[in-house]
């Protein structure tokens, strides 16, 4: 491990140029690494929201389960298109071929509208049946949830159009794409993990 | 190579021309730093204010017509709140992270500055909205800074309408902008260290800010979490947090929810957020102590070590704030036990520090002297801490003034202390003039004998078993007359520390017109920020380049230099000529 390794040297009796090994900085963009930190925000963010349902449940007796609506499925399916579609997209950026570039990003793009769009309907479905965000905790927490993960989405899909913007206007997006990338298939795992959990209740 | 990216940046550092791009849309960090430090010291100067609305109903209950209980409880939310979010975490992240993290890294300013502009801007919109709650209908609430639900949101409680919803709005807006600010200060220090400046060679004060803004990354979401549902549970008539209840005779629209959960969320993030404000402190009075008594950090490794132990072990003992919430005595046993355990790191940097002063030689300006006085304030706010980390000691305790007195000892004399330290200390750089020192030194001692005269008496207060919390005693049975006499005198020592404050405030605006010039480096320390061309530092920092590292941050009267201090930037051979020969690498030892 070369973090402890770090962390065990002894400063004070190496004065002089360290060397480019251990110099400062790390070998990444720092956008790449601003979005990891990001990442891990939010992950805690969900995470915090994940162990607030489970404990909501065990706390107290009143939780009646809310009904999955099918469309649910076909919103996961969209999203994992939509992270293969910005795979794709990165696949062609690092061969430079601009064209399947815009073609990958415009059909990430539009999933993502479709996942959102899904899950739209998904609450429409539930409120025409019936189930208000105040009737039961089981309720408010797939609304509550179900909302936050769309708005990381729509912060998402704000960078994928100025991203699309850079394209069109023909500026270099390499990295751009990259993080777009990281991005879906970060906000992709949550829905699957957080899908998975609003299951097993 | 991140500094050849740093260097790259340069075409972006083109200089701001305009009033309005350079001080106030400005992208610099150091205007952006100074900007979030007035921010929060105004704001702090509105919870002085209503701390000291309080000391006058405690010490002459019933003669101020203009404090009832509604404007008491509301005083103790917003003093509380105020303290701790808006003035503490955003003066030590915002303030001093801001302006120290890029000097000290070497670095030319954050990696992010749009970001960064953005982030104090969010943070004066979430300020603002704290400040209307003042305004509007209601006023502020009055829940205590915690904020428990079911009170919080219901009728009874002052400002259980308008108030609340702008506090937690107002959080959310603080979250989003700390997230902002955050995700610059971790990237920055990651990334743009400058060359050679290793992270064993990084000076604690950004150790201690880039650990608690890791932390505050993982915890604040916690909050974040918790105040949404909490508006959902006000706005919605959702039922997180609240149980079914009958409010003013009328059944609430509630069922089921569990105010425990909400504290969890909220301890979850509080307790860290002692650790917050806490390591920034720890890491900035090291970086002090060492420069002014001319000696080398006792123990470098281990404070590096104890900083980020603390900050591991600050996310396990939450729930020590609810000892008394009614939960599993083995629980209790467990969080306890971690609570315990921090003493450890905690006792091994109070060591550390006065192991560094130990022979050295002390240069008692009045940086120095706050520094210390930090010590003894944050060693006596720790060790009654071990009174309340213990479920037995604590159950009797917690609901009484010796907690009052543990925590202000602790996190709000101690950072406060260590804030005063640091503006003694990098005001000269900030400004290019030195701040009166006798002013200083009056208002040292009037403020470090003054906050013991105003806590010391309150742990006797609390041993007595008065309550905390309550707007007056009336005729108590076990409240002796002494008890009174205590808290008049406690006020009266509220009212002499705050006053003095005024001439801390009239010295800083003086000192910036008619202070004495201060030179690059007046204390003669080694860390970077001191070594800039000029004083303050130019948009940019280095000058057309960008400083090499040599050394680490404490080479204090190196035996054989010709100068007590060998600045960080300073190669081997031009020190002595032979002494410390170069070697390859910084790692590798063990």
């Amino acid at each position: 491990m070369s973090l402890i390794r770090k962390l065990r040297s002894k400063p004070w009796e190496t004065p002089g140029f360290p060397g480019p090994d251990t110099d400062g900085g790390v070998l990444l963009p720092d956008k790449k690494v601003g979005l990891w930190v990001f990442i891990v925000v939010m992950a805690s963010v969900f995470g915090l929201f994940t162990v607030a349902y489970n404990m909501r449940i065990e706390l107290a007796t009143d939780w009646i389960a809310i009904p999955k609506p099918p469309v649910l499925w076909l919103n996961t399916a969209i999203l994992v298109l939509a992270s293969v579609a910005f795979e794709r997209a990165k696949a062609a950026v690092h061969k430079k071929l601009t064209g399947d570039v815009k073609l990958w990003l415009v059909v990430g793009g539009a999933f993502t509208i479709g996942f959102l769009l899904g899950q739209y309907i998904a609450w429409q479905q539930l409120l025409a049946s019936g189930y208000a965000l105040s009737d039961n905790p089981a309720n408010a927490f797939f609304y509550l949830i179900t909302g936050m993960h769309g708005l990381h989405l729509i912060g998402g899909l704000w960078v994928w159009s100025r991203t699309m913007l850079r394209v069109w206007q023909g500026f270099e997006v390499t990295l751009s794409v990259e993080l777009c990338t990281t991005y879906w298939h970060a906000l992709l795992l949550i829905w699957i993990v957080l899908f998975g959990l609003l299951l097993s209740t | 190579m991140a500094y050849v990216a740093i260097a790259d940046r340069q075409q972006e550092l083109h200089d701001p021309q305009s009033f309005l791009t350079k001080y106030v849309w400005s992208q610099d960090h150091k205007v952006i730093a100074i900007q979030y430090a007035l921010t929060a010291f105004a704001v702090g100067i509105v919870a002085v204010i209503l701390s000291n609305m309080m000391r006058l109903q405690l010490a002459w209950p019933n003669e101020f017509a203009f404090i009832d209980p509604q404007t008491y409880y509301q005083s103790i939310t917003m003093h509380g709140m105020i303290m701790v979010i808006y003035l503490l975490t955003a003066l030590f992240l915002g303030g001093f992270g801001n302006y120290l993290i890029p000097l000290m890294c070497g670095a030319r300013d954050m990696v992010f500055p749009f970001m960064n502009m953005l982030s104090y801007w969010v943070y004066l919109l979430s300020v603002v909205i704290l400040m209307s709650s003042f305004l509007v209908p209601g006023g502020p609430t009055g829940a205590g800074w915690t904020l428990y639900p079911p009170q919080a949101l219901l009728e009874g409680t002052p400002g259980s309408n308008w108030g609340i919803i702008l506090m937690l709005v107002s959080l959310v807006f603080f979250i989003v902008a700390f997230t902002m600010g955050g995700l610059n200060y971790v990237t920055t220090v990651l990334q743009a260290r400058c060359r050679g400046m290793t992270l064993m060679r990084l000076p604690l004060s950004v150790w201690g800010i880039f650990m608690a803004t890791v932390i505050g990354l993982l915890v604040f979401p916690a909050l974040l979490v918790s105040g949404i549902m909490m508006t959902f549970d006000k706005l919605f008539a959702t039922s997180f947090f609240m149980p079914a209840l009958i409010s003013m005779g009328e059944s609430a629209d509630y069922s089921g929810g569990s105010p425990i959960l909400f504290q969890h969320l909220f301890w979850f993030f509080g307790h860290p957020e002692v650790y917050i404000v806490a390591l920034p402190a720890f890491g900035v009075v090291s970086d002090i102590i060492s420069t002014h008594s001319r000696k080398n950090i006792f123990g470098y490794r281990m404070m590096v070590w104890a900083i980020v132990l603390i900050g591991g072990l600050s996310l396990i003992v939450w729930a020590h704030h609810m000892y008394v919430s009614g939960m599993n005595p083995y629980f209790g046993f467990f969080f306890a036990t971690t609570t315990l355990l921090i003493a450890v790191p905690t006792a091994i940097k109070v060591y550390n520090w006065v192991l560094t002063l130990w022979r050295g030689n002390i240069r008692l300006n009045v940086p120095m002297l706050f520094a210390i006085g930090f010590i003894f304030t944050f060693t006596h706010g720790g060790l009654t801490g071990l009174f309340l980390g213990n479920v037995a000691t604590d159950a009797t305790l917690t609901d009484t003034y010796f907690v009052v007195a543990h925590f202000h000892m602790v996190m709000g004399v101690a950072p406060l202390l260590v804030v005063m330290a640091s503006i003694y200390h990098w005001y000269p750089k900030v400004t290019g003039r030195m701040l009166n020192e006798k002013l200083g030194k009056l208002h040292f001692w009037v403020t470090f004998l003054g906050t013991y005269s105003i806590y010391l008496p309150m742990h006797y207060l609390g041993f007595l078993g008065i309550p905390r919390r309550y707007y007056a005693y009336g005729e108590t049975d076990f409240i002796p007359n002494s008890a009174v006499d205590v808290n008049i005198s406690i006020t009266i020592a509220t009212l002499i520390v705050s006053t003095i404050q005024l001439v801390f405030l009239f010295n800083l605006a003086y000192s910036y017109f008619r202070g004495k010039k201060a030179g690059p480096n007046p204390w003669e320390a080694t860390t970077l920020e001191w070594q800039t061309p000029d004083t303050p530092p130019q948009h940019g920092n280095w000058g057309p380049e960008l400083p090499t590292v040599y050394r680490w941050a404490f080479d204090y009267s190196v035996p054989g230099a010709v100068n007590d201090y060998i600045p960080q930037n300073q190669p081997s051979d031009e020190t002595t000529g032979d002494a410390h020969e170069t070697s390859d690498t910084g790692g590798g030892h063990q």
